[in-house]
């Protein structure tokens, strides 16, 4: 076999430039090491970065397989994180009061130019419902839940109330007809929790001689909407909800839960 | 033209429906080495497109088809008939190579590879699809935005978001305590208990389906028949007052549907033993509560002697009565289904009196 000679591409200026940027005190105080092109440079990769530090630093060739793992954990983690940021953006763009809420929407529609951030948003989060729903079957078809990534499947399910809250709770922030009774139909279950909705089993027996503890301004539902129909507290409840409370809530679970895919050995795989 | 849509009108009738996403599921489980081969997965595809695209000339079917909402759930059915397919015919190829002696297709790839960039470029890649996907989809369908809220004017159908339409169609049998509290909260409590209940340590990091026949099988029926099935049905079959509409109908806020809906407390002291309903409710409701009382107490009992008994030792007692009492609970579904659809009955137990009916 003839040997390959390996002749240096001529230095255009853009190389010269690249050249030249890696070598300056600003990048060498940023990446700690040279491009990850040898084995020890892709384990420094991994090793100092904090985002890639999520990642374990080699892995089972089966589970960077689309076959495998359908890439629905990634996409779904993918997802919420362009939900957060166009969700920033509607927020500088949205009050979330009765006189102004509607009214905004439509002025996002109607004064933003080629605006597709709502519909970023919205579809985002269609789509991210549906990807967390086949990235648990994907777990489950694969019995990637068995030990010893029993715990971390737990916080899988907390995570998918989470994402499904989420999206129930920006449901009603347009404000328009479609969201108040979607939230009303929803919030109307709340009226029947057993003991804690006054139309719940139990909640009769809850009294004090004659005064009944739980009434339709005190129960369950009332906690979730401030009043005692979808109205002004509900708006601002679902909207602290769903742009801080939930929000933190399942980034730190996501954490949790990247962190526990690394702990527990890696993508699963045949032992 | 006309008979076809009456057709497809009729098998969409939720006992119909139902009865035929059952059978579905048994087919695909049964005959899954049929189901294996690419022709059956892209041909079921493919008539799904054709059903979807045909359909669209329908003017009923496609104002629901195309509602901006419901989009996505067009979606969900591609992807869900691709993914149980999919996964399904991977544990079979994977059933082929363990029964010769290869072992899993996951197993041949264990050597590891370094994430930097095996990994690192794979998840690029995807980014940018999804990106694109999610842009372009953005640009073509507008967020829908209808009239200002109005609490005085009531939609009709009002409905819940799409992803708790599942639940939304629960309330057709069950109150709201159950369909919307209880039967939810076991839901997560129950997904949250699989993997302390599933003591088989087969199939741990590999698609297989010999090695779980029972889980698979009671999780697909979970979560393709009852959670998203009854999505689809409730999304695009429910129309005003909740009535039952078939894909190519008119929604026809007029339509009369006869509820003569019997308690079973009426079917046992007025038509079997030919007497008035009781007064107190504790003597009225006495055979229901006592077959409730079976149903989630002796039941599980009997089983782990009988049926069950297998599962009874291998699981331990604890892992078997947790385990047994979600089935069932998961069960109680279809069952009040079928009671419904058989006997017209609406209550098994109905205490109006402290709002406590099942
Ligand atoms: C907000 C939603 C979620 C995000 C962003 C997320 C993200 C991820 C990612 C990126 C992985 C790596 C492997 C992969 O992509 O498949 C993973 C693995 C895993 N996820 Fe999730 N997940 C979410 C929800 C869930 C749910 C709902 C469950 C289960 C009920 C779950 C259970 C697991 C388990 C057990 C693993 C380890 C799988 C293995 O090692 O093969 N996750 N998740």
């Amino acid at each position: 076999m003839a040997e390959t000679k390996i002749v240096a591409p001529k230095e255009g200026p853009l190389v010269q430039f690249w050249n030249w940027l890696t070598e300056t005190q600003a990048w060498k105080s940023i990446f700690r090491h040279d491009r990850p092109t040898s084995d020890r440079t892709r384990v420094l990769v991994m090793l100092s970065n904090v985002f890639l530090h999520l990642h374990p630093v080699r892995i089972r060739k089966s589970g960077v397989k689309l076959r495998y793992t359908w890439c629905m954990g990634g996409l779904s983690f993918f997802l919420f994180l362009s939900l957060t940021l166009t969700g920033l953006l509607l927020m500088f763009y949205y009050r979330p009061t009765l006189e102004y809420a509607y009214t905004d929407i439509v002025g996002l529609r109607e004064h933003v130019p080629f605006g597709i951030m709502r519909e970023m948003h919205r579809w985002g989060a269609h789509a991210m419902v549906i990807t967390v729903w086949l990235h648990m079957f994907r777990v489950f078809m694969t019995g990637s839940y068995k030990p010893p990534r029993e715990f971390n499947w737990s916080v899988g399910v907390v995570m998918l109330v989470l994402t499904l809250l989420l999206s129930f709770t920006g449901y009603l922030l347009p404000w328009d007809q479609l969201a108040i009774w979607a939230i009303t139909v929803g919030s109307n279950m709340a009226r029947a929790t057993p003991f804690l909705g006054h139309e719940g089993p139990g909640a009769g027996l809850l009294r004090l001689g004659d005064v009944p503890l739980i009434h339709a301004a005190d129960d369950a539902r009332f906690a979730l909407l401030g009043g005692t129909f979808v109205g002004e507290g509900a708006l601002l409840r679902f909207y602290v909800l769903h742009c801080v409370g939930l929000p933190l809530a399942i980034a730190v679970l996501m954490a949790v839960h990247f962190w526990r895919v690394r702990k527990d050995g890696g993508i699963s795989g045949p032992l | 033209m006309g008979f076809v849509k009456g057709i497809f009108n009729a098998a969409a009738d939720p006992r119909l429906f139902f009865l035929l996403a059952v059978i579905s599921l048994a087919i695909l489980v049964w005959k899954r080495e049929q189901v294996a081969s690419n022709s059956f997965g892209y041909g079921v595809l493919g008539c799904l497109a054709i059903f979807f695209a045909f359909g669209s000339f329908d003017a009923n079917f496609r104002l629901i088809v195309t509602k901006p909402d419901n989009v996505p759930i067009v979606g969900l059915i591609f992807m869900l008939v691709f993914f149980v397919w999919y996964s399904l015919r991977e544990g079979v190829l994977n059933d082929r190579r363990i029964v010769k002696g290869e072992g899993p297709i996951e197993k041949a790839e264990s050597d590891r590879v370094w994430v930097w960039p095996d990994l690192v470029y794979i998840e690029l890649i995807a980014l940018i699809v999804c990106s694109v996907v999610l842009i372009v989809w953005s640009i073509v369908l507008k967020a829908p935005l209808e009239q200002p809220a109005n609490p005085a004017n009531t939609p009709n159908p009002s409905k819940a978001p799409w992803y708790f339409l599942g639940l939304q169609e629960m309330l057709v049998y069950f109150d709201p305590w159950l369909a919307g509290v209880v039967l939810p909260t076991l839901i997560v409590v129950g997904l949250i208990c699989i993997p302390y209940i599933d003591t088989n340590p087969k199939g741990n990091g590999y698609y297989t389906f010999t090695e779980r026949k029972a889980e698979i099988t009671i999780f697909l029926f979970g979560f393709a028949v009852l959670w998203a099935s009854l999505i689809v049905l409730g999304t695009f079959l429910r129309g005003p007052n909740w009535n039952f509409f078939g894909p190519f109908e008119f929604w026809d806020v007029h339509k009369l549907e006869a509820l003569t809906n019997v308690n079973l407390s009426e079917y046992i002291w007025v038509r079997a033993l030919g007497r008035g309903l009781p007064q107190a409710w504790y003597v009225r409701e006495l055979f229901g509560i006592l077959l409730v009382l079976f149903y989630v107490g002796a039941l599980p009992a009997l089983l782990g002697k009988s049926l069950f008994k297998g599962y009874y030792e291998k699981m331990g007692a604890a892992r078997y009565y947790v385990g047994v009492f979600l089935f069932l609970m998961m069960m109680s579904l279809p069952i009040k289904m079928l009671c419904r659809w058989l006997f017209n009955l609406k209550y098994v137990v109905a205490i109006g009196e402290f709002f406590f009916n099942i």
